[in-house]
């Protein structure tokens, strides 16, 4: 119990009539990774505006860093940092200004040489003197990113940080991610792909209408969903060649190799259909 | 205050980067300056003035309220990006990003107003006020300066586009036309006459051309603080409280 560092329970929010959190449980570890899965409109940007103390929630609790998000906002922000959906960087300002206000914001020592870090660390040097209405979206996102870092906060809430980059801008995203967890930052992320869920998280909610409908650990949830298929990869294609001949040879079926997740939608069918039908037999 | 000072910074940055915005607050006064002092300069005199001595109140107020436009566009660009969600999570002042953007407004706008005084001297304008009269009339327009200023960070966070933004300072441009800036309230068709007579501009202009002219001191001048400071507490508060409850 101690050792969670976010805990959030039975929290609803609605706006006017729609019901957007009806009833939402999980708690997250301290260091751990969190991965809050959900399609569009599902809540998940409602879900982490009212853990950073932008929103307040029409019912239940919830606590950041050990204090109420709704009572005590002031400590909470002291705890945590924000990276929302849409970028918050000034486009007319250079990287380096960017990041130079915000470290003068929090007061940090020597903001020159922090400056310097985050810049080489998010590979923006070359664009440091540059306005950001000139960034990339990946660079775009690289500078958001870094700007939240700037703090060292305890827990990092990063609003669907991938979505939108590339591949490579996407890996570059998760080895961060995972770096950070290592020194002990708690990540709370939201996306839209069970992919990153579950290559980055140690736990796992899916949020659909307004409630969680499965929670856990990727291993945990992966008997929990739809069937899926098996991809291996060889480095070569006369290697795959070679392997295939194996199999038949020995009277094993092979159908193709492509990658077959389930989407997120498949999840939901499963999950929501299981549900339902645990209802009917009650 | 240390957050007020920093997001001070941040807003002038944002003001320097805007090359529309530094044309309307420095180039494009020096030329309506240019122009009225010149062209009509000579044309009018108006009762014991000169034009160009008449005028220059009314040139700064238009030019003014047609710079601190860009102060609205700025807050709504604020409130409508992911930039106010950062400040708002981070543990600084709230009211402070508003701070920034009315020091930045009113650091604009004294430079227009110095531009404006400046070019006028040097195309004819001649005051006669002593020391205690240019204190008189530099505290009126600062006092209406930061009225004004407040009162576009209020239509910025009203605002639900940038042009409505604009849409909300437009009669800060045009009133100082219907006023006693640009031609005597006298002069006027009756149906006007009353409303240049009881609109805000039309103290503020007579008083600090009275000061700068060193005319009699008449009820204007406290009209004129009353106005400015009225508005500005007016506009202060209601943008504090706007500011608080687009932010649940
Ligand atoms: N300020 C608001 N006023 C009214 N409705 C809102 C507001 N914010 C969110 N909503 C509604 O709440 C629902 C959930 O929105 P939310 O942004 O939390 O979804 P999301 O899971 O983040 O979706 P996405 O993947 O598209 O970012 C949507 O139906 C949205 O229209
Ligand atoms: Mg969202």
């Amino acid at each position: 119990m101690t050792n969670n560092i976010i805990t959030v329970s039975h929290l609803k929010k609605s706006f006017k009539d729609n019901q957007v959190l009806k009833d939402v449980s999980f708690s997250i570890k301290k260091g751990s990774i969190f991965a809050l899965l959900g399609s569009n409109g599902a809540g998940k940007t409602t879900t982490v505006r009212i853990l950073s103390t932008l929103s307040k929630p029409n019912g239940g609790k919830a606590s950041v860093c050990g204090y109420d998000v709704v009572r005590q906002g002031e400590k909470v922000r002291k705890c945590i940092s924000l990276t929302g959906q849409f970028a918050a960087v000034d486009e007319v300002l250079t990287g380096r200004e960017n990041l130079s206000l915000i470290g003068q914001l929090i007061r940090l020592p020597n903001v020159k040489e922090k400056v310097d870090y985050w810049l080489t660390q998010f590979r923006l040097e070359d664009a440091a003197n540059r306005q950001v209405s000139t960034y990339s979206g990946g660079m775009r996102r690289r500078l958001d990113i870094a700007m939240s870092l700037m703090g060292n906060p305890q827990v990092l809430f990063l609003d669907e940080p991938t979505t939108g980059l590339d591949p490579q801008n996407r890996l570059a995203t998760w080895e961060m991610v995972k770096g950070l967890a290592n020194e002990g930052t708690t990540v709370f992320l939201t996306t839209q792909y069970l992919e990153e869920a579950e290559n980055l998280a140690d736990n796992i909610a899916i949020l659909h209408e307004g409630r969680i409908i499965a929670e856990g650990t990727p291993s945990n949830l992966k008997e929990k969903m739809p069937q899926r298929g098996a991809q291996i990869s060889f480095s070569s294609e006369k290697e795959a060649a070679k392997a295939m001949k194996l199999l038949i040879d020995n009277g094993i079926a092979v159908n193709g190799i492509e990658p077959n997740l389930p989407t997120l939608e498949d999840v939901f069918l499963t999950l929501v259909g299981e549900k339902k039908e645990g209802e009917n037999h009650a | 205050m240390h957050d007020a000072w920093i997001m001070i910074k941040r807003s002038m940055l944002i003001v320097l980067r805007s090359p529309e915005a530094m044309a309307m607050a420095i180039i494009t006064p020096f030329f309506l300056m240019v122009l009225f002092g010149t062209v009509f300069g000579n044309i009018a005199d108006i009762g014991p003035y000169n034009y160009i001595d008449f005028i220059v109140p009314g040139i700064v107020l238009q030019s003014v309220a047609q710079g601190t436009q860009y102060t609205a566009v700025n807050v709504y660009n604020d409130m409508s990006k992911g930039i106010i969600d950062r400040f708002r999570s981070m543990p600084i002042s709230k009211a402070s990003v508003l701070t920034g953007h009315a020091a930045a407004s009113i650091v604009r706008n004294t430079i227009t107003t110095a531009v404006i005084i400046g070019t006028a001297f040097i195309v004819g304008f001649r005051p006669q006020g002593g020391f205690t009269d240019w204190l008189i009339a530099a505290g009126i327009l600062t006092l209406f300066n930061i009225a004004i200023s407040w009162m576009a960070i209020l239509f910025g966070l009203l605002s639900k586009t940038p042009d409505g933004a604009i849409g909300f300072m437009f009669p800060f441009f045009i009133l100082p036309f219907i006023s006693s800036g640009f031609a005597p309230i006298e002069t006027m068709p009756r149906w006007l006459r009353w409303f240049a007579e009881y609109q805000p501009m039309s103290p503020v202009i007579d008083a600090t051309r009275n000061a700068m002219m060193d005319f009699p001191r008449d009820n204007s001048l406290w009209w004129a603080l009353v106005w400015c400071i009225g508005i500005t507490v007016f506009a202060f508060t209601c943008a504090v409280q706007v500011f608080k409850r687009r932010t649940v």
